[in-house]
């Protein structure tokens, strides 16, 4: 097995990695939305080849559609801009970056085989 | 009795409730800043305005555009509201004993208060046949009314007065189609404004244009043909010019005429005498605007006698305003060359700086220590002009030959807070920095609206805008953290350069990864340049997420999808099909306000099979979703319509056709209107057309949306090909120029020189690049596709339209509906309701 990349959150805790799609079928700079259970992931690669995976609502309009975004960067910090209200939020931290106190919750996520896997907490 | 008791006097008037019915005779300029600053400040009496000419006060000082198609209302004042204004009613007498006025009709008005407003008239000098029929004064709307129709037959016309408003004259005749001639008594052309050699190399650019100067020259007699109108002029040496049209432009005389009637005091040459306060020998009766004689002399300028107005205004509501002269610097453009005068134009030294070859000459005058300026003249480029006015009477910022040469004339030169930015108006320069501080102003239409500077001539709307950018005002120009450019200079990067990727934009002109805000306004550029399908290789990421589905989301992240039905016309076959997709796809179906049909609450994953439905049956994208074309909104037109003077639906659908799928800074809206009755409300467009006997009016610049505009008048009569040409090229001057999200109405207000510079630009090609719009433009119409149908034929494209890249046809079981008025509508989830 080659892990190509695995967020520093894959390494903690019980986990269940659940294969989303191939790592081809993802366009750089932009998203795309999964379905993990009854949960909603929004996966992102961006141009460096990065993969990161947050909750696809956006807790601004309640509305599940943070993958269809605009990705980019803040500074250092590569974002992804909600497509109904344009709050940008951070994809490594989740956090808006407009206002700290709203999160959309980040997911571990890593590529196995040529295929993205995310990970989630085994009670999801 | 001494001013200060003069004074007080006025306000016991007002006090004691007298002064309570004022009367204005004259309805012009004058006249109306004066009803507006008394209604605007809280006058409670009644004010009656009795005006001669047939309109409400106009813009006078843009007369001319009158003949270059802007109507009668577009020149019109608003009417200031709580105020009685008789039009088409001259007065002819003043009763100062009953103080009453005395009206043409014979009845008889009652005031407290009266204040002149009569203006001047043009002076005809008294030659035989100067009222013969072809013979005009240019002072009013039904002067050029008259000019305009005498000059339908064509022939040589001739401007008697080589001054300010006699070029001005020439320009409007040039413009009729007439073989203009000047005629002029003193040896130069502008002989109030200009010395010998800035007459000189005026003179050259207007015979370069096609106009004939004769200077040194009176008239004698304007002969009369065999049909009894004007043939030709006489000068006094015999010459004959000439002539089916003759325009007496050879100054004005105040029109004092009641004023002398009822034994006011008059100047010897003219004017009702005033003292600081406007007021005439009667202590009732004020005199304002270009029939008073105040100060010491008559002004034949909109700024001084709109200051005179305001003085007088204030003097009613019992205030100590004083009018203490003004300022008769001018500066303006005459048949398309700057003039600018300002100061002295003589003085004990002067500084010369005159290239004949391009038709450039500047001259400042000094005092003899060569350290204070006292004036200074511009023909031909007129930059020194905003630098150097406010330094009249004050020690020169540098080197006179410097501040000549230095074309711009001197940037970083700090300017006086009293300097006087704009002449019209009375602002200082301090009056407009405290404006953009206090209120925060970050534009011209800001400052315009604020401090009422830039509003009449507009001559020194740039010197707003670089008091903008001095204080600190970061006037647009950087799109965002990623890029220090604005659109305009990103538009001419990317053009330029021929970039076709925003990976190797940002790598060369930019830094980090993009945001939401760039990424946006570079796939439009991309796509304004005809760089393919939207949705190809790296453009697809920088899309919108409306642009990227070809759709417009909607508040539960369902999409809406709206087919384009060009003009509004549409058969009842494809009506059919419209109803049948929305019916087999559950969809909620609205007439816009487009005059389209919107079908909403679409998934992403049926996208692709209502588009087949409808590319199927003919259909294509309307771009609901686009920076781009909306709609060509039209009326029935004369097809139908028992009104209609041209067919407004075939124009509509031309139109929609020509520029769908035309990527600009912000969605693009426009309409055809078969006649004047404006159906199709085309003056709230971006580009709007109305129909006339003879052609289209094209007007453009209007919103709806947040800030309403209407549609300024571009262009009149316009045959259909040049119709077409104009719009594309106004269409790509926007498009290249205009900022971020701005849509034409804001770019036109922020344009310096505002419409006449459009003009100059897309009519007169000032910049030369009508060729280059021409050849944007017709690649756009030649590389148009169906971005719906495009991406049916292409697998790759329609990866994209699933739900979930893991359950492609799995619904998104968050959205839901309930039923309302029989169809579809979306149930939110309550926010607290949904655990992160
Ligand atoms: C569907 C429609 C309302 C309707 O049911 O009638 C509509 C719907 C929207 N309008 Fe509009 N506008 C619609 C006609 C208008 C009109 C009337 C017209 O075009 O004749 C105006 C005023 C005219 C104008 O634009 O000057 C109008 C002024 C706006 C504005 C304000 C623009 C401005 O310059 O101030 C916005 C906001 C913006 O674009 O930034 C806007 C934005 C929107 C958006 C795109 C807002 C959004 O981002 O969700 C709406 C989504 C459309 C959708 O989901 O399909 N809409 N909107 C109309 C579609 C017409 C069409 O067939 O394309
Ligand atoms: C073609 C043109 C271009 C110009 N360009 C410029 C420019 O670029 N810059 C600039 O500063 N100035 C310019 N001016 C001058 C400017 O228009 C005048 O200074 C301004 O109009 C003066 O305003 P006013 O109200 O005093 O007089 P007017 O505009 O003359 O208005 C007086 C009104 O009173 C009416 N009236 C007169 N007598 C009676 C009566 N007895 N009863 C009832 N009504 C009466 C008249 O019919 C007229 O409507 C221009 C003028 C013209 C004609
Ligand atoms: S604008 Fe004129 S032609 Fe068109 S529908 Fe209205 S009245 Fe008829
Ligand atoms: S100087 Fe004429 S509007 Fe300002």
């Amino acid at each position: 097995m080659s892990v190509l990349q695995q967020s520093p959150a894959a390494a903690a805790g019980e986990r269940a990695w659940t294969p989303v799609c191939r790592y081809a079928d993802l366009s750089p700079d932009r998203g795309a939305a999964a379905l993990v259970g009854r949960r909603q992931i929004a996966l992102f690669r961006t141009f460096d080849g990065r993969l990161y995976a947050i909750g696809n609502r956006d807790p601004y309009s309640g509305a599940y559609v943070m993958a269809r975004g605009i990705v980019g960067s803040r500074g250092q910090e590569p974002t992804v801009a909600s497509p109904m209200h344009k709050q940008v939020f951070s994809l490594a931290s989740g956090v808006s970056l407009d206002d700290p106190a709203t999160a959309v919750p980040t997911y571990p996520v890593r590529v196995v085989d040529g295929t993205v896997e995310v990970g989630l907490d085994r009670a999801a | 009795m001494s001013a200060t008791e003069e004074r007080s006097a006025t306000r016991r008037h007002v006090r004691e409730g007298c002064g309570r019915r004022v009367v204005v005779v004259g309805y012009g300029p004058a006249a109306h800043r004066l009803v507006e600053a008394l209604t605007g400040n809280g006058f409670d009496g009644t004010v009656t305005v009795l005006g001669e000419e047939p309109r409400p006060a106009y813009d006078r000082v843009a007369l001319t555009s009158y003949l270059a198609g802007r109507t009668a209302e577009d020149l019109a004042y608003p009417a200031p509201a709580g105020v009685t204004a008789r039009v088409g009613t001259r007065v002819t007498a003043i009763d100062r004993e009953g103080r009453t006025v005395v009206t043409a009709s014979g009845e008889a008005v009652p005031y407290d208060v009266l204040v002149l407003a009569t203006g001047s008239a043009p002076f005809v000098p008294a030659v035989p046949g100067s009222d013969l029929p072809g013979c005009f004064a240019y002072r009013t709307i039904d002067d050029l009314d008259a000019i305009r129709e005498a000059a339908r037959g064509g022939g040589p016309g001739v401007v008697v007065g080589g001054g300010l408003l006699g070029l001005e004259a020439a320009d409007a005749l040039r413009g009729l189609g007439l073989d203009t001639h000047v005629v002029e008594m003193s040896d130069r052309l502008l002989p109030r404004q200009v010395d010998e050699g800035g007459g000189a190399v005026l003179r050259n650019h207007i015979e370069a244009l096609g106009l004939t100067v004769h200077t040194g020259a009176g008239v004698r007699a304007v002969e009369a043909g065999p049909d009894g109108r004007a043939a030709r002029l006489v000068k006094p040496d015999g010459e004959a010019v000439e002539a089916r049209v003759v325009v007496f432009s050879a100054g004005v005389r105040p029109r004092d005429e009641l004023a002398r009637g009822c034994g006011l005091a008059v100047g010897e040459r003219g004017g009702v005498v005033v003292d600081s306060g406007m007021r005439t020998s009667d202590p009732h009766i004020y005199a304002v605007g270009e029939c008073a004689l105040a100060a010491g002399m008559v002004y034949g300028l909109a700024g001084p006698c709109l200051a005179q107005a305001e003085v007088a205004a204030d003097r009613i509501l019992g205030g100590a305003a004083t009018f203490e002269g003004a300022d008769l610097s001018t500066r303006l453009k005459l048949l398309g060359v700057e003039v600018a005068q300002f100061g002295a134009t003589s003085g004990a030294l002067d500084v010369t700086y005159m290239d004949p070859v391009a038709g450039v000459y500047k001259k400042l005058f000094v005092s003899d220590d060569a350290r204070t300026l006292l004036g200074g003249i511009c023909v031909g480029d007129a930059a020194p002009y905003d630098t150097l006015r406010p330094f009249v009477g004050r020690d020169l910022p540098g080197a006179p030959s410097d501040l000549l040469f230095a074309g711009a004339g001197g940037d970083g030169i700090d300017l006086p807070d009293d300097a006087l930015v704009c002449s019209c108006n009375n602002v200082t320069r301090g009056r407009v920095r405290a404006a953009i501080a206090e209120h925060g102003l970050t534009d011209v239409r800001g400052v315009k609206e604020c401090t009422r500077a830039g509003t009449t001539c507009g001559s020194c709307v740039p010197a707003l805008g670089r008091m903008l950018a001095e204080s600190g005002v970061d006037t647009g120009r950087a799109l965002c953290e990623h890029f220090a450019y604005g659109r305009a200079e990103l538009f001419d990067i990317v053009r330029v350069r021929g970039i076709m990727t925003f990976s190797r934009l940002i790598a060369e002109h930019g830094t980090g990864r993009g945001c939401d805000v760039c990424k946006p306004v570079v796939a439009s550029i991309l796509a304004s340049l005809g760089n393919g399908h939207i949705l190809d290789g790296e453009q697809a990421a920088l899309q919108d997420t409306n642009d990227h589905f070809l759709a417009n989301i909607q508040k539960n992240g369902t999409y809406s999808v709206v087919p384009r039905i060009p003009g509004g016309e549409i058969t009842p076959e494809r009506l059919i099909v419209i109803g049948e997709v929305a019916r087999d796809f559950g969809l909620y179906t609205k007439i816009t306000g487009g005059q389209r049909i919107d079908l909403l609450g679409a998934r992403v994953e049926q996208l692709p099979a209502i588009w087949k439905r409808l590319v199927d049956a003919g259909f294509e994208s309307g771009h609901a979703y686009g920076k781009a074309l909306r709609t060509v909104k039209s009326c029935v037109g004369s097809t139908w319509c028992r009104y209609g003077v041209q067919d407004s639906v075939a124009l509509a659908i031309a139109l929609e056709l020509r520029y769908r799928g035309l990527r600009a800074p912000h969605k693009l809206k426009s309409a055809v209107s078969g006649c004047a009755r404006e159906c199709a409300e085309a003056r709230s467009k971006d580009f709007g057309v109305i129909a006339t006997e003879r052609g289209w009016n094209l007007y453009v610049g209007g919103n709806g949306g947040f800030t309403p505009r209407h549609a300024d008048l571009l262009a009149a009569d316009l045959p259909t090909e040049e119709l077409v040409r104009l719009i594309d090229r106004f269409l790509m001057f926007y498009i290249r120029t205009a900022d971020r999200l701005q849509r034409t109405s804001a770019w036109l207000e922020s344009l310096d020189g505002g419409l006449g510079r459009l003009r100059e630009v897309i009519v007169e090609d000032s910049l030369g690049i009508c060729a280059d719009l021409d050849a944007q433009m017709e690649r756009h119409v030649a590389g148009y596709a169906d971005e719906w149908r495009a991406t049916l034929e292409d697998p790759e494209r329609l990866r994209r339209f699933v739900g979930f890249v893991n359950a492609p046809g799995t619904p998104d079981p968050s959205i839901e509906f309930e039923t309302e008025r029989d169809q579809i509508k979306p149930v939110l989830i309550p926010l607290e309701a949904v655990s992160r």
